[in-house]
């Protein structure tokens, strides 16, 4: 395969970026997007140039690292799919390929396509987690979770942190990764007990995060390599507004 | 004040106006009932208890305003989230609607405020404040709504921009009405199915429920008062057989 690749070159977030224009010739079909990337970097290393950053890990879809907008569309045109899960024979040959990294003020690029999402890291150690004591492991079967809450709650826990919500959404907004930590944590008997602090603490890092507000779109859902739905937005607004209205009316400590 | 509570405002004011552009619609559709029907309806709005009018009023301009005052601050951070946009600009499911509410929303505060003007101050054309719009009805001198509609939509530019603003409601309101359950958290996978085809019948309904009276004014299936001679009560019966 023949591509035409445009792709956002950045050398630091203080600087200004701009595209820059490149072809590859003989680009097997069967290679994934981050190998073809591989492929134009020992090109450019050949000809004593500058590689492309890019993030990447664990290349099989489930640790979150790769932030490429393909086209227009956070990880690719492929539903369901991280970009290193994405292959060449779904594009055309000698088509012309965009690549941009994740805009967003919370995401500043550091180079390239790497872009830094610690304000995800910031919304969860508000509250992502579940204080337990620790010591010896509990009994598997003392806490018992019926099976459609745990198979919600796992849906919701499949989230990568991949960011790509935020990419896809047209107001930069991180609803549908703070609704899946929510849901998650706040669904299972071990998180419930936090759940109303929990809400409003994670709910209180994203705002102060910068990210924008939710407005329904749904392009979210369509981009989110699991799948998760808009249902955990729902979940995370009905909480935090029972958590708001239990704080208004709590006794007042003496 | 967090996000969270921005988007409930927005979602429980535009609740309250929702509902209110549905009343709002069979009232007007009482045109088509004769210039009685329309001005007894009026008559009996404009005579309710002052607390009660001035309640209606009170709400519903405390929801806009409030609506309104949430859209921008909304916007404002929403623009600020992403000061760098995307090169190639592509959306994968967000509807028409869904990404033209600000758009929407701006002509339709722009036509409630000529609205208000319009029909409800009077100021815009000073002539529908004059003694010729005013009328006997069971022995009471009531204002004459049906004669300042009819002359409102004579004017064809006035229709109009009325349908293309109804228009603009229509596609507020197929996003909006399934949108503000979702902000409240009142929505799931089989609901939001469910309410978002709602959502567009009911922009739908108010769309073609409001464009029926200028349409019947310029197609003069809603007749100029002077049609109906006689009494008021005559012209009811005129209308009534009319219709049958």
């Amino acid at each position: 395969m023949k591509l035409h690749l445009k792709i956002w070159r950045q050398n630091s977030a203080t600087e200004k970026g701009a595209f820059e224009r490149y072809t590859l010739s003989d680009v097997s079909a069967d290679a994934s997007f981050l190998e073809m990337l591989d492929i134009l970097n020992e090109q450019l290393i050949a000809e004593n140039k500058d590689p492309v950053a890019f993030d990447h890990d664990c290349r099989e879809g489930i640790c979150g690292m790769c932030s490429l907008t393909i086209n227009g569309v956070p990880h690719g045109p492929e539903r369901a799919t991280t970009a290193c899960q994405l292959h060449m024979r779904h594009f055309k040959d000698g088509e012309t390929i965009v690549i941009e990294p994740w805009r967003a003020k919370p995401f500043p690029v550091t180079k390239d396509l790497v872009v830094d999402r610690t304000p995800f890291d910031s919304v969860m150690q508000a509250g992502g987690f579940v204080s337990v004591r620790t010591g010896a492991s509990p009994e598997a079967n003392a806490t018992p979770v019926p099976k459609p809450i745990a198979e919600y709650a796992m849906d919701a826990a499949a989230c990568i942190g991949c960011g790509a919500c935020v990419a896809a959404c047209k107001n930069a907004s991180a609803m549908l990764f703070v609704g899946a930590k929510v849901s998650h944590l706040n669904s299972l008997p071990q998180g419930k007990p936090e759940k109303d602090r929990r809400v409003v603490a994670m709910v209180e890092a994203m705002d102060s995060a910068g990210f924008g507000n939710c407005r329904n779109y749904a392009e979210c859902e369509a981009v989110c390599p699991k799948e998760i739905s808009l249902d955990v937005i729902a979940q995370m607004n009905r909480d935090y507004a029972s958590a708001k209205i239990k704080q208004f009316f709590a006794p007042a400590e003496s | 004040m967090s996000s969270l509570l921005k988007k409930y405002l927005m979602a429980l004011t535009g609740f309250v106006m929702v509902g209110f552009v549905f009343v709002h619609m069979l009232g007007n559709l009482q045109m088509f009932n004769g210039p009685d029907a329309i001005n007894e309806y009026a008559h009996f709005l404009q005579t309710l208890p002052k607390g009660v009018f001035w309640g209606f009023r009170i709400t519903l301009l405390a929801s806009l305003i409030i609506h309104v005052w949430m859209a921008i601050l909304l916007v404002k951070e929403n623009k600020a989230a992403r000061p760098e946009d995307y090169s190639v600009n592509t959306s994968v499911q967000a509807s028409l609607a869904s990404r033209t509410m600000g758009i929407s929303g701006s002509f339709l505060l722009f036509f409630i405020i000529f609205h208000i003007f319009h029909f409800t101050v009077r100021s815009i054309f000073p002539e529908y404040q004059s003694e010729a719009f005013y009328t006997a009805l069971d022995g009471e001198t009531v204002y004459n709504v049906y004669k300042m509609v009819v002359a409102g939509f004579s004017k064809t530019w006035v229709s109009v921009v009325y349908v293309v603003c109804m228009a603009f409601l229509c596609a507020h309101l197929a996003h909006a009405v399934s949108s503000m359950f979702q902000s409240l958290g009142l929505r799931n996978r089989t609901w939001k199915v469910r309410l978002d085809r709602f959502a567009v019948l009911y922009g739908w309904v108010i769309f073609l429920g409001f464009i029926a009276v200028p349409i019947g004014v310029l197609t003069h299936v809603i007749k100029p008062e002077s049609s109906f001679t006689g009494t008021p009560a005559e012209a009811l019966v005129i209308n009534t057989n009319l219709s049958q």
